[in-house]
């Protein structure tokens, strides 16, 4: 026989994940969103994200090529979901240089910095979007409201409801005008993927059955923030807004289920798992509440990715064995 | 709810092509190669020399020290060689090989026997390791040691490992189906041996009617005070390891490092059973087994009942021969089995299956960066963190790995299938198993 047998260790065999079909399916969980987010802001919501991720790809290609001078890389799709995901976390009304220099620090700084893909400690399109948020406040937290004729109420609802603390309002004359069915729907003012809940939720699902995630850490910061959120409001609902107010608004669930399981920066075990979420709830909350910004998950999942080496380091998994045997 | 081990596991396509072929003798070939080595343990000694004739049955290798079998002659002719001979993987063995001349068994061997003879456990257990007979799973542990229960333990259950989790591979199943008699009475000499009332048969759903054969004949009783259920398993890998199948099976686990006895069970294979029983009751040796010849890129599947020494090339031929497009040619399953460069090397007591990889199928993925999805952690039925020993081991940091338990692994694959990235995770977990191995050891002496 002329043929060489090929020969290589065990398993011979492979499950067919691939990073690249990992990154396409969270891309694909995220488009019930994007539509959503099309039929309220119209053709802006296109033109976000076509500059977000036209930018994220240029600049890795850029800095793989003639920085790195490594093969690319844009293949794995995951430039191109850093680029989707900060698009979802920006302003509808975004002009395109900040979307670029957010798309540029997102992958310079955030990413290839480190050495690229699996290397990032902090989720890449955070880092773009925090770094935007510090630097043009004014034009990140300008929102226009989907559906308002004069298409200028901006405020998104975590915004008022800090302002009515601040003003010494009592909810009770604040939350009546928010409709829970609109929030869930995406009818109120914010970033441009993070309005609607429900299709955020669809993707959720779509997420778990194609197992890119487990439910984990969504469950535990969704979880967390309910229950600090709700404690607070026990103690004084006229001060504190309700938890069912605090899921819905803001980025609770886009962040808990797309951007803190995002898996590069997120722990490795279950245990580990639950402290991160636990954190990115409480923090949330905390900011949301007593910081100086209306919203903070962005703020929870930066500061809990800092912490993940260290749970890393003291979450491990059950062994076999190690517990011992029940006598039958 | 099936019964199944508890920590991580993964669900290949079981491909079971030759589930359905009933088993078919091979034609004797014309001549075997059998390894003096092909159990866990020392080498046996030849008894036989180049010129001498032998009848099938016949000993041409002498056990040497605790751990190691007699090896028999699987055939009748002449001994051709006795020297060492490159089995399948390519190692250099040493063996027996004899012309094929007609087929004449050993006048011991009475194949028309059928009932348990009246003797008492410590000559059954004699019977058993004159018959060379070893783990026919694949581990190749000689049987008879396993079943010396050591001093101050005491063996509660038998369990017949059924599981056949191994995609691919249907030898089992096959004898499940076809020798239900003869593999409840191997069960019924077992429990003897070890003086235990109670066997569980640990048999995955995937076989429907392997579950309801023996859950039928094992109801009919005639085992004297032995009661032998069948357990039915969730499908899912590495369920036919031995620490998962007892887990799944009894729900005990048995501790790092630790024997199966441990926690009071001893598990055989089913291939075993039977050998066990014809051990027994027909004083016949290990001397031919069952092996699943399979792959996508082969004409015939089948299911083969092949002498041991028989050359691998010999079953691939007989089911149609080696195609075009194969690329590789595994010894055993897609999961564990070891890829063969070496076909004329025979078929061992080990061999569960031959499997043709197509030339698609046979490559490994390129690698990219681990992007630490953990599905490595998540599906580690040992509970190892296998990124994380990967990534010591590359960079130098394996003698600092002990901490990880990387000598736990039972190296079913299950991190390399599932890696997004396509590393090949076992790989460094195999070096860094052994390196640590030989601190460990290096520290006790």
């Amino acid at each position: 026989m002329d043929k060489k047998l090929i020969v290589s260790p065990s398993p011979h065999i492979h499950s067919g994940n691939s990073t690249q079909s990992l990154m396409r399916d969270v891309i694909i969980a995220l488009i019930p969103a994007f539509i959503v987010s099309i039929v309220f802001f119209g053709f802006d919501a296109v033109t976000v994200a076509a500059i977000a991720v036209v930018a994220s790809l240029a600049t890795e290609y850029l800095i793989t090529r003639f920085m790195l001078k490594r093969p690319n890389t844009l293949w794995d799709y995951s430039a191109a979901l850093t680029g989707f995901l900060l698009a979802f976390n920006l302003p509808p009304s975004a002009p395109w240089w900040m979307i670029v220099i957010g798309s540029i620090v997102a992958i310079g700084v955030g990413k290839m910095s480190f050495g690229g893909l699996g290397r990032n400690p902090f989720n890449p399109a955070l880092v773009g979007r925090v770094f935007l948020l510090i630097s043009f406040p004014e034009q990140m937290t300008s929102f226009y409201h989907p559906t308002a004729l004069d298409g200028t109420s901006g405020a998104t609802p975590l915004a008022v409801v800090k302002e009515a603390v601040k003003n010494g309002q009592s909810l009770s004359e604040v939350m009546p005008q928010f409709s829970y069915t609109d929030m869930l729907l995406g009818n109120m003012g914010g970033s441009m993927g993070e309005i609607a809940a429900f299709a955020l939720l669809i993707g959720f699902v779509y997420l778990l059955v194609r197992k890119v995630i487990t439910w984990h850490i969504p469950v535990y910061v969704l979880g967390s923030m309910a229950i600090f959120s709700a404690i607070l409001w026990l103690i004084d609902p006229n001060s504190f807004a309700n938890p069912l107010f605090h899921l819905l608004s803001g980025g609770a669930i886009l962040g808990a289920v797309y951007m803190a399981t995002d898996y590069v920066t997120s722990p490795m075990t279950t245990k580990g798992m639950l402290l991160y979420g636990i954190g990115i709830g409480v923090i949330t909350i905390l900011i949301r509440t007593w910081g100086a910004y209306p919203e903070g998950i962005s703020f929870a999942i930066l500061i809990m990715n800092a912490a993940v080496p260290l749970i890393n380091k003291y979450t491990h998994p059950k062994r076999f064995g190690s517990v011992v045997a029940k006598k039958a | 709810m099936l019964k199944t081990f508890k920590i991580g596991g993964i669900h290949p396509n079981d491909n079971k092509l030759s589930k359905g072929c009933a088993i078919e003798k091979m034609p004797l070939p014309e001549k075997v190669v059998i390894s003096l080595s092909q159990h866990i343990g020392a080498p046996a000694t030849a008894t036989v020399a180049k010129g001498d004739k032998v009848k099938v049955g016949d000993l041409i290798g002498k056990a040497t020290g605790f751990v190691s079998a007699d090896v028999h002659s699987s055939v009748s002719g002449t001994v051709v060689a006795v020297d060492a001979q490159p089995d399948t993987s390519g190692v250099r063995k040493p063996s027996v090989t004899i012309a094929v001349e007609g087929d004449e068994w050993n006048e011991q061997i009475d194949l028309g026997a059928e009932n348990i003879p009246d003797i008492t456990p410590k000559e059954m257990m004699d019977a058993i390791a004159h018959a060379g007979i070893v783990g026919m799973g694949g581990a190749t542990f000689p049987t008879h040691v396993k079943l010396s229960v050591p001093d101050g333990k005491k063996a509660e259950f038998l369990i017949i490992n059924g599981v056949e989790c191994e995609p691919y591979l249907t030898a089992d199943h096959r004898v499940m189906l076809e020798r239900p008699d003869d593999l409840l009475k191997g069960v019924a000499i077992l429990c003897k041996v070890l003086s235990v009332k109670k066997a569980f048969i640990g048999i995955e759903n995937n076989k429907p009617d392997a579950i309801e054969l023996l859950t039928k004949k094992a109801a009919g009783g005639g085992y004297g005070d032995v009661s032998i259920e069948v357990v039915p398993l969730k499908v899912q890998y590495p369920q036919g390891g031995e620490k998962q199948l007892i887990d799944a099976v009894i729900g005990r686990q048995v501790p790092s490092g630790a024997l199966p006895i441990e926690v009071g069970a001893v598990v055989q294979n089913a291939g075993t059973a039977v050998a066990v029983y014809e051990a027994v009751v027909k004083h016949k040796p290990l001397i031919e087994r069952v092996v699943t010849v399979t792959g996508k890129s082969l004409a015939s599947p089948k299911n083969l009942l092949v002498r041991l020494g028989t050359p691998v090339q010999a079953l691939i031929d007989y089911c149609g021969g080696l195609g075009d497009n194969t690329g590789k040619v595994i010894n055993g399953g897609p999961m564990m089995g070891r890829a063969a460069c070496n076909l004329e090397g025979g078929v061992t007591k080990g061999t569960s299956g031959v499997l043709l990889m197509n030339d698609g199928e046979a490559k490994r993925k390129p690698s990219s960066p681990c992007i630490r999805c953990a599905k490595c952690v998540s599906v580690c039925p040992m509970g190892l963190e296998p990124y994380l020993i990967n990534v010591m081991t590359k960079n130098g940091l394996v003698a600092q790995t002990e901490p990880l338990h990387p000598y736990d692994c039972i190296e079913c694959g299950s991190c390399s299938y599932t890696c997004p990235a396509g590393i090949p995770l076992l790989d460094f977990i195999r070096l860094a198993k052994g390196e640590v191995m030989k601190i460990m050891r290096a520290r006790k002496s």
